[in-house]
């Protein structure tokens, strides 16, 4: 530094960035997304609390959709425990072992992806780590949102979480099956809170012991699908 | 807690603008989070502070702006209050969201050599 003048002194510059911090994720999800796109693959973010029965739905619907041809990829912590059980369900199923991270990101799905002949595939689904929070700010790149709500987890849930459920496409309220044993719990109240917090309701319930609600679900995927199709009749997809 | 996660791309961004106008340090950075995010201000700060030692960030505070949440009817622009079932009063249509997602890193400011 110059003592006479100051020449020599760093300048304070101003950037105006005005950039979304998880751009990079975003880019990563935008790549996912052309990928299932050019293979006609509808990919689903499977997300929820642990123990919500994610894994069981997807057992079910494994069941239900037999003649379509899914793959799987589970995220966890630690353990192939979901994916030794999609894996028998018949699913395809790559895991993420995601360490300490307590969520997916596009990048983990993408190399995830490097594992999966996605040719073929009609459906892909993303089971996401399970927690209410972290999973939420991640675009993966899939075509929807799709968390599971146990019955055991209380009325309440939606407006405790209200980040996962605004960006939920499709909630399934789990195991229906135990609602005889939940006085205290309704699924229309569970209904009602949830319209607090969904930009637009969309809520199933089903039971993957039963099969209450599976076919409907099914349906849901089935009437989703071809609008994902490179050469379906509404490529284009439009939120209702 | 993702926060953690968020600082990471945030301090790998700040570092592209730094190269880019060949920045030799940061003094301040503006940041802005909605309510509906997902992302919680004070793990943010909490995250930044335990993260920025040793990057170009080191010392630079972080200034932090909250962003309420405010929902309109997506078909008749009609405000629709939070807390509320999220279906316009007034036609009926869902709701959609105009502010309260970002997670934006708005402003920097680098010091660069004077030459």
């Amino acid at each position: 530094m110059c003592e006479t003048c100051g020449c020599g002194d760093p300048e304070m510059v101003p950037v105006e960035v005005q950039e979304k911090i998880l751009s990079g994720n975003e880019r990563q999800a935008a790549h996912n997304r052309a990928h299932f796109g050019e293979h006609g693959v509808l990919a689903i973010n499977l997300m929820g609390s642990p123990g919500a029965g994610k894994t069981a739905v997807l057992e079910a619907t494994a069941r239900a959709l037999s003649g379509r041809r899914l793959a799987a990829m589970a995220g966890d912590l630690a353990t192939e425990r979901d994916a030794e059980r999609l894996r028998a369900a018949g699913i395809p199923t790559q895991s993420i072992t995601t360490g300490s991270a307590c969520h997916l990101d596009a990048d983990l799905v993408h190399r995830a992806l490097h594992h999966i002949a996605l040719d073929g595939i009609d459906y892909l689904f993303i089971e996401n780590v399970g927690n209410l929070v972290c999973p939420a700010v991640y675009d993966l790149g899939q075509a929807f949102n799709v968390v599971a709500l146990a019955v055991t987890e209380g009325e309440d849930k939606p407006l405790k979480y209200p980040v996962m459920f605004r960006k939920a496409d499709l909630v399934l309220v789990t195991k229906v099956d135990l609602l005889p044993h939940l006085p205290d719990v309704r699924v229309e109240a569970i209904e009602e809170n949830l319209a607090r917090v969904m930009p637009a309701l969309a809520v199933l319930p089903v039971s993957a012991r039963t099969g209450q609600g599976i076919d409907t679900w099914t349906a849901w995927l089935e009437r989703e699908r071809p609008r994902q199709h490179p050469s379906g009749v509404a490529a284009h997809h439009q939120h209702g | 807690m993702h926060e953690y996660s968020i600082v990471q791309a945030l301090l790998a961004q700040v570092e592209r603008q730094a190269a880019r106008h060949g920045a030799s340090a940061v003094r301040r950075l503006e940041v802005r989070i909605g309510e509906l995010s997902g992302v919680e201000v004070d793990l943010l700060k909490t995250a930044y502070e335990m993260m920025r030692d040793r990057t170009i960030c080191d010392g630079a505070p972080m200034e932090v702006t909250p962003v309420a949440a405010r929902w309109e009817c997506r078909a008749c622009g009609q405000a629709i209050p939070q807390g509320m079932a999220l279906r316009c009063a007034a036609c009926g249509s869902g709701a959609r969201l105009t502010a309260g997602d970002e997670i934006m890193l708005d402003r920097i400011e680098l010091e660069v050599a004077d030459v």
